[in-house]
């Protein structure tokens, strides 16, 4: 076999190749990812929330909470909670009298990431919603809306054009970060690029195709959050 | 909590900082050196280095670390042995080694992250101070030299101790290329010991207090350089 055809060959969607392979790992990044995000996003509105509601409790530990996360190694995070995770639900169904479980790979990944991304979340959503004109609640505030009301209709439109960019930058290193999933033996596209490159010895060929599929997800994800914030930013004045 | 384990793995752990510590020191200077020249050729007037520039900036940025770790340390490192006369080079006991490798991809990746904020922080010198430059004679080299490029450092400084501790927080990384840095040594712990919990936990007090002392010392360099605003 000459060296550009079976280089083809080994790329191909049907088993003898491996692209079908990577092309699943990209795919389960993706939902990785997704799931985390939303995950993330969930954990960090509640965290900003917390953060600004002025009960000291509350504020002390999401203060740990996201200073944790945010100085210790996303690899020992990862790890650590995927064990960690495990092990302590099990002790929690131990003492309700229930058999260990097997924690499915996906929902502990989708976890550990998300409770990862939740942090950053939380500083990101805490600063877009300072960012909110005051003036703007107050005159909410003024008209007699409820504190629910006054969130869906005043805070959260005008706080999404300012979290935009950060959320841009998360779905970025969410993206990145999946590929450590990886290591605990999730296999996703970064895992899946491993398999195949040793199960061939072609290790530069499947990086290099793995590499240009996370290119392709992080381009195309790019573009998605630039037409985004036009969208959201309509109406405003440009910025810088 | 069981930490009886910490007096007979001594040297290991020590081993491991001083690699953590290694990989950061080597890592940021050179990557820090690329980065300028990343930054130069993105601002400056030749297209074919612009070009290249952008497209390492957005290839290290867009894929993950550990992809471009593994692409090193297998792709590249597989194809080092067939290269003639390298094998017998003095070089190759360094060459053959995972650290090599590791410091290379974090090398590689800091610089285009880096680069990308040097980036943003030349365009951002004020267009007055290079005018004034130009007007009293200084020529382009000496411009970038003595004006343009300490002026953005300067500028880009805030983010840099935010770049080291994302370095740090990446290193443990290379323990899956067999380098074992202080997250290695834990790992090793763990599967000799059985303790889940307690190797984690040091090395994670040790990660957290090297990213406060990063922060601690940058906060110093930054008002050691005065700025006016």
């Amino acid at each position: 076999m000459s060296p550009s055809t079976s280089v083809l060959d080994m790329l191909s969607i049907t088993p003898p190749g491996w692209g079908g392979v990577l092309i699943t790992g990209a795919f389960a990044t993706l939902f990785i990812s997704f799931g985390a995000y939303l995950f993330g996003m969930t954990l960090g509105l509640f965290g900003a929330l917390g953060k600004l509601s002025g009960i000291r409790p509350l504020q002390y530990a999401l203060n740990l909470y996201t200073t944790i996360v945010r100085a210790v190694p996303e690899l020992i995070l990862i790890v650590s909670l995927y064990y960690a995770g495990t092990d302590g639900l099990n002790r929690i169904l131990a003492l309700a009298d229930f058999g260990p479980i097997e924690v499915n790979g996906l929902v502990a990944a989708i976890a550990v990431l998300g409770f990862v991304q939740g942090a950053y979340m939380t500083e990101v959503l805490r600063g877009a919603i300072l960012a909110i004109p005051v003036g703007q609640v107050e005159a909410a505030k003024a008209f007699g809306m409820r504190p629910g009301l006054r969130f869906r209709r005043i805070v959260l439109p005008a706080l999404i054009p300012n979290a935009l960019p950060g959320f841009a930058n998360l779905w970025m290193s969410v993206i990145k970060d999946s590929a450590l999933i990886a290591v605990v033996g999730y296999q996703e596209l970064a895992l899946a690029a491993r398999v195949a490159a040793s199960n061939t010895k072609q290790y530069m060929v499947f990086f290099l195709a793995a590499a240009a599929l996370y290119l392709v997800i992080t381009i195309v994800s790019n573009m998605l959050f630039s037409a985004l914030e036009g969208y959201f930013r309509r109406g405003q004045r440009p910025v810088a | 909590m069981d930490f009886t384990w910490i007096p007979e793995y001594q040297n290991l752990l020590l081993h491991g900082v001083f690699l953590t510590f290694l990989l950061l020191a080597i890592s940021v200077p050179l990557g820090f050196g690329l980065a300028i020249f990343l930054a130069i050729a993105q601002v400056g007037d030749n297209p074919i280095a612009r070009w290249i520039s952008k497209g390492y900036c957005t290839f290290f940025r867009g894929t993950p670390l550990l992809i471009q770790l593994w692409l090193i340390y297998y792709g590249l490192g597989s194809y080092l042995p067939y290269i003639p006369g390298l094998r017998a080079s003095f070089l190759w006991p360094v060459l053959r080694e995972g650290l090599f490798f590791a410091t290379l991809a974090l090398t590689l990746n800091f610089a285009a992250y880096q680069g990308e904020i040097l980036r943003g922080a030349m365009l951002a010198v004020p267009k007055g101070e290079l005018e004034a430059a130009r007007a009293v004679g200084m020529s382009p080299g000496m411009i970038l030299r003595r004006i343009w490029l300490p002026r953005a450092i300067r500028i880009g400084l805030p983010t840099f101790a935010g770049e080291v501790v994302l370095q740090l927080k990446a290193t443990p990384i290379v323990f899956s290329v067999t380098v074992m840095d202080l997250y290695g040594a834990a790992y090793k712990i763990r599967q000799d010991t059985l303790l889940v919990y307690e190797p984690l936990l040091l090395v994670t007090v040790f990660y957290v207090t090297l990213t406060f002392v990063i922060t601690q010392v940058f906060q110093k360099l930054e008002n050691a350089v005065p700025v006016r605003r």
